[in-house]
């Protein structure tokens, strides 16, 4: 496919692909390669399946479960009911008299654009980075490096502390982001390793024999082999940005708009959650979200080295 | 040891202090409504009356290092060596010397962390390599899937689990603090009281760090017994002791590194939650009090000194790479 970018002059033995591809091969095999042998290679992973599993489910409660659900209100109920009392409330409520399912899922949005947002941050700056610094040699390296080394350095959450409140952002994107703002460095660092062995293989040397255009070899020829590890650290990294946003939200650090896990748990901590069993469930709840999805994006990650496995893929086409 | 290299390493450290110190000062008088304007906004609301504009800037001048008449460079400069010097301010709202307020927590934070990083790298390696050489039985299988549960789980909710238990149903440990009132600093009784405060923080940083630690050893482990080098010296007849720590031990080991150092960028960084949770006041605990009184010297010092106390970690733990990595003291790069 890559071929058809290359000049027929520009290849030297003059044997270029006959077969045309029409939109639908095109269509069909991108179905092939993202959904359906990812797909198949999943269902004989049970851990690929609970981790997917666990993912989806929040993403459904964060986008339609919030559309399903009328917002909770004080003196909704009565005060501190206990989980799975009655199906009004299954979780119970907090002294508020507040709905705990109604908040928990109405906090679930904020958290996943906060973790989606930041992930993203950190991948494609950590991407970039680590592979034009891995790719080039001398001086731009050097530079880069030295920037990566400092990000890798400077403390995070003291740094998003004071960051959070010199600037006082609001929108959860905006948080996101700025609680990844230099988890980038740990990526960094390894991809540029990666790309120094990669940039010694046969097929980018023929590929810079050819006059191929850098940008090209980097997207073609380097990147793809870097993928499931980009794809694991945008797993880990989302959940140290959900670890990092609830903690911060617990210290009160961070301003909110819209409550979330963070917030709930902070409440529940400084209404004294902790002191009796009666109240225990209030903080228990958001307990059990961060830790279960976190979980769901260990198991998809250990996952993805399969899903990227080309050994493995073969056995699924 | 290299001495290029130890010259290079140095040269880093001193680069990530001045882009910290650069850091704050951007932060203290570039941002808009910067703490400048706003001490001044106060300064002016509360003494309006009685202070001149002189007055009130002489004021802002001693509390935030920075004078707000220079040329932007010149209060670069003064600032930067301000701080080389040890002059980080005065405290907002205690009005003592930020210096004096860290030179008296900081210690507290160390030893926490470095009790707890010591741990969790002494049962991460020991469990990671014996999963390693169990790998496929139950007991692999097991650990596996315990490491992976607890690196699921942050450490500040460990945290609440342990004081919900331990202090308040079970009454066995106190819940916050650094050591019992009225005991003799130095006595016996002081030093085990101090442990005794310290023991539900260090086994929740603990319990939640080994795993991942665990994880990455048994991966490297499993990776160095499969390779060329490892046949060969079994086909010489080396011991099995000495394949297992001067070949494969050193070599899994080699790739924690680059994790030991974020992880003590991110252990300082979680002393700020860690500390608050049990009420321990060590320099975390100094940081979210002056976030949340909007005490700009305190907190701006507290960021440059976690920063330092980071730096310098890294730095002794590199000193100790050059030990396990022989390419270091031949001065080969690759």
């Amino acid at each position: 496919m890559s071929d058809a970018s290359v000049d027929s002059e520009d290849i030297p033995l003059e044997v270029v692909s006959d077969v045309d591809q029409t939109w639908q091969d095109t269509v069909r095999n991108l179905l092939n390669a993202y959904v359906l042998v990812p797909g198949r290679i999943m269902i004989t992973d049970y851990r690929a399946l609970i981790g997917f599993g666990i993912v989806f489910g929040y993403l459904f409660v964060g986008t339609i479960g919030v559309w399903l659900m009328e917002p909770t209100t004080m003196w909704d109920g009565e005060r501190l009911m206990q989980s799975f009392e009655t199906w009004d409330h299954p979780l119970g409520t907090d002294p508020q008299g507040r709905d705990l399912l109604t908040l928990m899922v109405y906090g679930t949005r904020p958290i996943l654009l906060m973790m989606f947002s930041g992930g993203l941050f950190i991948v494609v700056v950590g991407t970039i980075v680590g592979t034009v610094a891995g790719f080039s040699r001398g001086r731009l390296d050097q530079l880069l490096s030295t920037i990566t080394d400092v990000a890798l350095t400077i403390p995070g959450l003291p740094l998003v502390i004071v960051l959070a409140v010199t600037l006082n952002p609001q929108s959860p994107i905006l948080i996101g982001v700025l609680l990844a703002i230099n988890g980038w460095g740990g990526l960094a660092r390894n991809l540029r390793s990666q790309v120094l062995s990669i940039r010694e293989e046969d097929y980018v040397e023929a590929a810079n024999a050819m006059n191929v255009p850098t940008r090209h070899i980097l997207l073609k020829d380097v990147l793809p082999n870097m993928m499931p590890y980009i794809l694991y650290n945008f797993m880990s990294s989302m959940r140290g940005v959900l670890f990092a946003s609830v903690g911060l939200y617990y210290l009160g650090v961070l301003p909110y708009s819209q409550e979330n896990w963070g917030v709930l748990l902070d409440q529940a901590y400084t209404g004294g959650a902790l002191t009796t069993w009666s109240m225990f469930h209030w903080i228990l709840w958001p307990i059990v979200a961060v830790v279960t999805l976190s979980i769901g994006l260990i198991l998809l990650s250990q996952s993805t080295d399969k899903l990227f496995n080309p050994r493995v893929r073969a056995r699924h086409e | 040891m290299n001495g290029r290299w130890l010259l290079k390493r140095i040269g880093m450290s001193l680069l990530v202090v001045w882009t910290t110190i650069t850091l704050t000062f951007a932060l203290i008088r570039l941002m808009p409504g910067s703490p400048i304007s706003r001490m001044r906004a106060e300064l002016y609301q509360q003494y309006g009356a009685t202070m001149s504009q002189e007055q009130i800037d002489r004021q802002v001048r001693l509390y935030l290092n920075v004078q707000p008449d220079q040329p932007l460079w010149q209060q670069y400069f003064n600032y930067m060596f301000d701080t080389f010097q040890g002059d980080l301010g005065h405290s907002y709202i205690q009005g003592v010397e930020v210096t004096v307020i860290l030179a008296d927590v900081l210690p507290w934070t160390v030893f926490l962390l470095s009790i707890a990083i010591m741990f969790q790298y002494t049962i991460g390696i020991l469990l990671g390599a014996s999963m390693a050489y169990a790998e496929g039985t139950r007991f692999d299988f097991a650990s596996t899937s315990v490491s992976t549960f607890l690196v699921s789980v942050p450490f500040y909710v460990f945290a609440f689990l342990l004081i919900f238990f331990f202090v308040f149903q079970w009454n066995l440990f106190p819940q916050g603090g650094k050591y019992a009132t009225g005991l003799e600093a130095g006595s016996l009784a002081f030093y085990r009281s101090v442990l005794y405060h310290a023991t539900l923080p260090i086994v929740s940083l603990i319990v939640t760090g080994f795993g991942g630690i665990a994880l990455s050893m048994r991966a490297n482990s499993i990776q160095t017994l499969g390779s060329d080098y490892i046949r060969g010296a079994r086909l010489r007849g080396l011991s099995n002791f000495r394949i297992s720590y001067r070949y494969v031990a050193r070599n899994a080991i080699l790739p924690l590194y680059t994790g030991l150092l974020i992880q003590i960028g991110f252990l300082f960084g979680g002393a700020v939650i860690l500390e608050q949770i049990f009420s321990y006041r060590g320099i975390g605990y100094v940081l979210l009090d002056a976030t949340l009184f909007r005490d700009y010297p305190l907190m701006m010092g507290t960021f440059l000194v976690i920063t330092i106390a980071v730096v310098i970690g890294v730095f002794v733990a590199d000193l100790t790479y050059g030990k396990l990595d022989p390419r270091i003291q031949t001065g080969d790069n690759s």
